[in-house]
């Protein structure tokens, strides 16, 4: 089982981010549970800067921009293995 | 949910393709930019059949002539910035503001406000984040101060329109604002007016940040994505303007505004920005206007504080602040950057002739 987390106080770029990251998981098949933080505490524990942040598996892969859905996948693929 | 076929990563283009598409772009681009004049000629005097003569004339070849140069300049405008500013992050710019004395602090952080790729959305992860790494108040607010006020999309069009000079006195002007009013609020030991929480928050310091290292490719699809994001974004707002702009062009008589808008009236530049800081649009749709202003006898200095006023201190963005500063301190930094506007109104139409 993999966890998602969409680090971000809900503003658009979130949701976006949030789509984009399901949809990745949909086209790998795999479990995954993602969850969207909002509270700044706990944001800042990961030590972002820029939201909307992606974290995977309690790592930080991406902060401050959109990344593409291969890029998640990509990610994702890394921890699977 | 759906799956659907997506683009692989890394995306099949070979390397060359997207560079060519954007040279050709760039020369397509600079073709069109130097016939806008006779095609919008064209369209209004042959097309549409009107008079270059009567009011109604004038501004339609205004509209017609503003809709395709504005757009053309935003966008290019947009692409080179946001290729430049992939160059910066937010995380170098922390690193380079640690330990930084006030004054250097402050200049450092402005000029970084203004080259840093910044949502406002992030506002306060940013705010924290500098507080807590030990980096000065005033400097943060130099920072937070900057990126509003020197605003890219106004930057570009000021600069297509208007010159290099304009342009850069725009420039030097938000710097100058940001150092000061960071400076300012620095003095006022702002400890106090900070939420609680916010000190209490403990970043994660051992956790490695992220680094993102883009090829020259990823930086150009960035680029062509952010710029189609943002003329996506205010392509409507642009067009609102232009068709005011073209009103005030073809319909208000020259010279009618020296009165109330020009130099001798004392008055107009801080009636310009009270009556800018409630409004909240974007930098895109008042530059139309405020050629259209200037056109007509309007002061330089009265319309760009016109201008500064609307685009700097926006709503949502003291919203999102008000979350770890509280109304106080959201009042200083609202006061200190409405006098700084006013001052440098006054300045530019004592100065510029």
């Amino acid at each position: 089982m993999v966890t998602v987390k969409v680090l971000g106080s809900g503003c658009a770029n979130c949701a976006k981010l949030e789509k984009t990251a399901r949809q990745a998981i949909a086209q790998l098949g795999i479990p995954a549970n993602v969850e969207k933080v909002t509270d700044y505490a706990q944001i800042m524990r990961y030590n972002v800067l820029q939201t909307p942040a992606l974290v995977v598996n309690e790592k930080l892969v991406s902060a401050g921009r959109q990344p593409s859905i291969g890029e998640i996948t990509t990610w994702l693929t890394n921890v699977v293995a | 949910m759906t799956t659907q076929t997506q683009p692989t990563f890394p995306p099949n283009r070979s390397d060359w393709k997207l560079p060519a598409l954007t040279v050709g772009t760039a020369v397509l681009w600079w073709l069109v930019w130097g016939q806008l004049q006779n095609l919008a000629d064209w369209l209004s005097y042959t097309l549409l059949d009107l008079s270059a003569d009567t009011h109604l004339g004038e501004s339609v070849n205004f509209f017609l002539y503003d809709v395709p140069k504005i757009i053309l300049l935003l966008g290019g405008m947009i692409f080179l910035v946001t290729l430049i500013r992939s160059f910066f992050s937010a995380e170098q710019t922390r690193a380079a503001l640690g330990g930084k004395r006030e004054g250097v602090g402050n200049l450092l952080a402005a000029g970084l406000g203004v080259l840093t790729p910044f949502c406002s959305c992030s506002a306060v992860p940013l705010f924290i984040g500098f507080v807590e790494s030990g980096i000065p108040l005033g400097v943060t607010f130099s920072f937070l101060i900057a990126t509003p006020v020197v605003n890219e999309i106004a930057l570009a069009m000021l600069f297509g329109l208007f010159g290099w000079q304009i342009a850069g006195l725009y420039l030097g002007t938000g710097l100058v604002i940001a150092v000061v009013g960071g400076m300012a609020i620095g003095r006022l030991n702002p400890e106090k007016y900070v939420e609680d929480f916010v000190w209490q928050i403990r970043i994660g310091e051992n956790v490695p940040g992220v680094t993102y290292k883009p090829s020259w490719n990823d930086r150009i699809r960035d680029a062509w994505q952010s710029t189609r994001e943002i003329v996506g974004k205010v392509w409507l707002y642009v067009i609102i303007g232009i068709a005011i702009g073209a009103g005030i062009h073809g319909y208000v008589p020259e010279d009618f505004l020296v009165r109330i808008m020009g130099r001798s009236a004392w008055w107009s530049v801080p009636a310009a920005v009270l009556l800018g800081v409630p409004l909240y649009s974007n930098a895109a749709g008042v530059i139309p206007i405020v050629y259209a202003l200037m056109e007509k006898g309007a002061a330089l200095g009265t319309v760009l504080a016109f201008m500064m006023s609307v685009v700097a201190l926006s709503l949502p963005e003291m919203l999102i602040l008000k979350r770890v500063i509280k109304t106080r301190l959201i009042g200083i930094f609202i006061a200190i950057v409405t006098f700084a506007i006013i001052l440098m109104g006054y300045l530019f139409n004592i100065v510029i002739r």
